[in-house]
């Protein structure tokens, strides 16, 4: 047991911390003064020229093998360097769905020739991806889903729709589940595919959502074809490596979602530190008080049990299903933290943006109302709860 | 950076389960909690021989000399078996005050004494006001030509009755500030003058006194360190301690979390285990991140006190007030997940359900340990 770095680490942070001092860019830092979140259509291209500039610096991919243009380095410094962009409060990583999961998944299913070719590229950010799992239909219940590909001469013929795809319309590639065997049963008939979200027959359509913004899609494929070379992890075999996919996505997040509780919590602090109720610090009532130490407390909780997750990791046991744990925390912590945001705020917490008298400008209220989607994105809470009851404490499936 | 435990202290932990598995059974606890000793010389005497009376007493005084993390793996199984007797107060408390406070000569008359088994020691800090912080300080110790006169009465302390020596928290004399004038006494139980009343409790593992203290005489070689100074050393016993207590919640949330699962996968309802149904499985899943959180933040306090890192009374109340309300919430889940029987005398969850509400306030509830959070955060 032991929570200190090593020399290397601490060189290996002092690395990081210096350049995100050098080259953070100060007008980003006033926006995340404020919260965790902030509206992605506004910032997307800002987004990407910032990963370009992590990756040129060599901090994107630190786990990734050299050769597929990862540092080849631990989950250690992995960490270290999530621990720095939080306190630097730096932006959020644009193509996170390419490091988080199809990355890891492809390095791990993929041929040679597929690691060569993809993983690169979604570090420098030159192209984006977006995850097509879940359809109208089949949420939850994933395994159930419609989308046909049907195999005509050397390459797939993909029909059916995606739902809620986050930055679809931003992607160059997606990773794509879709049937290729209807009569087996539905965990059988499944092949992931990386598909080319520029292929003709792609239509991406924007979904307005809760905040009012459009930051996922409805994606409709009418007759794309897909080149066989683009099955990943063999015909068939998709629920298997759609579920690695998810594993690395629970484990990597985890990474992020631990900075993002962070940075918000701090944001937290800060507007405490500037409020007043009823004529006096909102600091000294003492249920604020006792509710931002629970935060504090559990957003630390979180840190640690993370941390331990880490530990196991880097015994050489392969990210499991106490991921879940990760993101059930995840999910109640900052839905909480967002509502005492609100709280914090009373009346002014009915402003929103473009109200001279909102509170930052409005950030909170976009905060608090995306929220809402962490309970339900990546694997709803419930889902989560029966892959622990089930996965990790051996109780029977219902 | 490595968040687990090395090869030594997982071989402590599983002699450790054996240990209790087979000397402090079920029936063992019963016995033990329906007398007014909550020990047994023979277990005692056991406990002892595997050295871990004095596992964090420095070799010097015949200790292991080993930290706090490795005291957190013995704690945790201790817990698990809701081992009953004065193993928290001889070797956390008054123990730990006599290594912290105590003058050499003290430290040479009673710790060898004690990691052998051969005496008992508590500490008596807390008062009938219950109050945490050094204002609760308000037994008087009058000076009296070379020492004090001791008058007062002191509040939940465990296992004053089967003590041979008690370090008691007296005010010497005003300061400017609370902390100011607190000073710690070594004083043998059979000092005259000092009454130790066994009170009734809730959850009867665990034995809490009243000692009085009425002209007790206590000379200058019972004084423990710089008089007037003994705030400090206190605050670090007490630290320590939490954090062992921590872990022996973690322990006993573990153990009905390991119960409740049991019992999901084999009782039936409606044709099918309980435990397949959502309504149970979601809240075993809800009790597994108590759990494991708990035990994080408890391994992290443990080692912020071996390392005596500036956050260390920061991370020990951040332990606290979290395993408190989580330990609440597992033993509370797990009477409900067993229905009718886990309400019964017969079954065991009864007597984790109590320690769980009797270690809640034990040096301060979440409530409290939240609001020093808050402060130390500079909130």
């Amino acid at each position: 047991m032991d929570f200190a770095l090593t020399p290397e680490q601490t060189s290996f942070r002092d690395e990081v911390r210096t350049w995100l001092s050098r080259n953070l860019p100060a007008d980003w830092n006033n926006r995340m003064r404020v919260g965790s979140d902030v509206p992605r259509p506004e910032v997307y291209q800002f987004l990407r020229a910032w990963q370009r500039k992590m990756y040129d610096a060599g901090f994107m991919g630190l786990t990734w093998p050299k050769e597929y243009g990862g540092r080849g380095l631990t989950f250690m410094e992995e960490m270290i360097l999530q621990e720095e962009i939080a306190l630097a409060k730096a932006p959020p990583v644009l193509n996170i769905l390419a490091i988080g999961m199809a990355g890891p998944t492809i390095i791990a299913y993929g041929t040679e020739e597929q690691k060569r070719r993809y993983p690169p590229k979604m570090l420098s950010c030159d192209e984006i991806w977006c995850q097509g799992y879940s359809e109208p239909n089949s949420g939850s219940d994933l395994a159930s889903l419609q989308t046909r590909a049907e195999k005509v001469g050397d390459h797939y013929v993909v029909n059916g729709q995606k739902v809620w795809t986050s930055i679809a319309h931003q992607a160059d590639w997606m990773m794509l589940l879709a049937r290729t065997d209807p009569k087996v049963e539905k965990h059988k008939g499944i092949t992931y595919f990386l598909l080319d979200m520029h292929s003709p027959g792609v239509t991406v359509k924007p979904l307005k959502q809760i905040t009012g913004d459009a930051e996922f899609n409805e994606v409709y494929f009418d007759n794309v074809k897909v080149p066989e070379a683009n099955i990943l992890g063999g015909l068939n075999n998709g629920w298997a490596v759609g579920m690695t996919t998810l594993m690395y996505e629970r484990l990597a997040l985890g990474f992020g979602l631990q900075v993002r509780l962070r940075i918000a919590l701090d944001g937290l602090v800060d507007l405490a530190r500037r409020t007043t109720k009823n004529g006096a610090p909102v600091t000294q009532d003492p249920t604020v008080r006792q509710k931002i130490a629970q935060m504090w407390i559990d957003t630390e909780v979180f840190k640690y049990t993370g941390a331990r997750a880490i530990t196991k990791l880097l015994k050489g046991e392969l990210p499991g299903p106490e991921a879940s744990a990760g993101k059930m925390m995840w999910t109640e912590g900052h839905q909480r933290l967002q509502d005492l945001a609100m709280e914090l705020q009373g009346p002014y917490a009915q402003l929103a943006r473009g109200s001279r008298w909102a509170v930052d400008g409005g950030v909170w209220q976009y905060s608090f109302l995306r929220s809402r989607a962490n309970s339900i994105e990546g694997g709803t809470t419930e889902i989560q709860k029966n892959i622990i009851g089930e996965r990790v404490l051996g109780l029977p499936k219902g | 950076m490595n968040f687990g435990f090395n090869e030594e202290q997982e071989l402590l932990r599983s002699t450790a389960r054996k240990f209790f598995e087979n000397e402090c059974t079920s029936e063992t606890v019963r016995k033990l909690m329906d007398g007014p000793e909550g020990m047994t010389p023979e277990l005692w005497k056991k406990i002892a021989e595997q050295g871990w009376l004095g596992l964090i007493v420095p070799d010097a005084y015949g200790g292991m000399e080993l930290g706090v993390v490795d005291l957190v793996v013995l704690m945790e199984e201790m817990g698990r078996a809701v081992v009953p007797g004065p193993f928290f107060s001889t070797v956390l408390l008054g123990g730990l005050a006599t290594l912290e406070a105590g003058s050499e000569a003290q430290k040479k008359a009673w710790l060898p004494r004690l990691t052998s088994g051969e005496a008992r020691a508590a500490l008596a800090w807390m008062e009938p006001s219950a109050d945490l912080g050094a204002r609760g300080i308000t037994l008087s110790a009058t000076a009296k030509g070379n020492g004090y006169v001791l008058n007062g009465t002191k509040l939940f302390v465990q296992d004053a009755h089967t003590a041979d020596v008690i370090v008691v928290a007296a005010r010497a004399a005003g300061g400017r500030t609370p902390e100011e004038g607190v000073t710690l006494f070594l004083v043998p139980k059979d000092a005259a003058g000092l009454t130790v009343t066994l009170l009734p409790t809730m959850d009867q593992t665990r034995k809490l006194c009243e000692v009085s203290f009425k002209d007790v005489a206590a000379g200058a070689d019972t004084v423990m360190g710089q008089p007037g100074a003994g705030w400090a050393p206190l605050a670090r016993v007490l630290d320590r301690a939490t954090v062992g207590l921590c872990a022996e919640m973690c322990g006993g949330a573990q153990k009905v979390l390991d119960m409740t699962v049991e019992y999901a996968k084999i009782r039936q309802a409606f044709g099918r285990p309980i435990g397949s149904y959502q309504g149970v499985k979601h809240r075993a899943a809800d009790m597994l991140v108590d759990v494991e959180n708990s035990k994080s933040i408890t391994y992290y306090a443990a080692w912020a006190m071996d390392e005596g890192v500036p956050e260390g009374p920061l991370a020990v109340s951040m332990a606290k007030a979290y395993v408190s309300d989580a330990y609440r919430r597992v033993a509370g889940a797990g009477i409900q997940l067993h229905g009718g029987i886990g309400f019964t005398w017969e079954h065991d969850l009864h007597l984790y359900f109590k320690r769980a509400k009797g270690s809640e306030f034990t040096f301060g509830d979440a409530t409290w340990h939240r609001e020093r959070v808050a402060q130390l955060v500079n909130l």
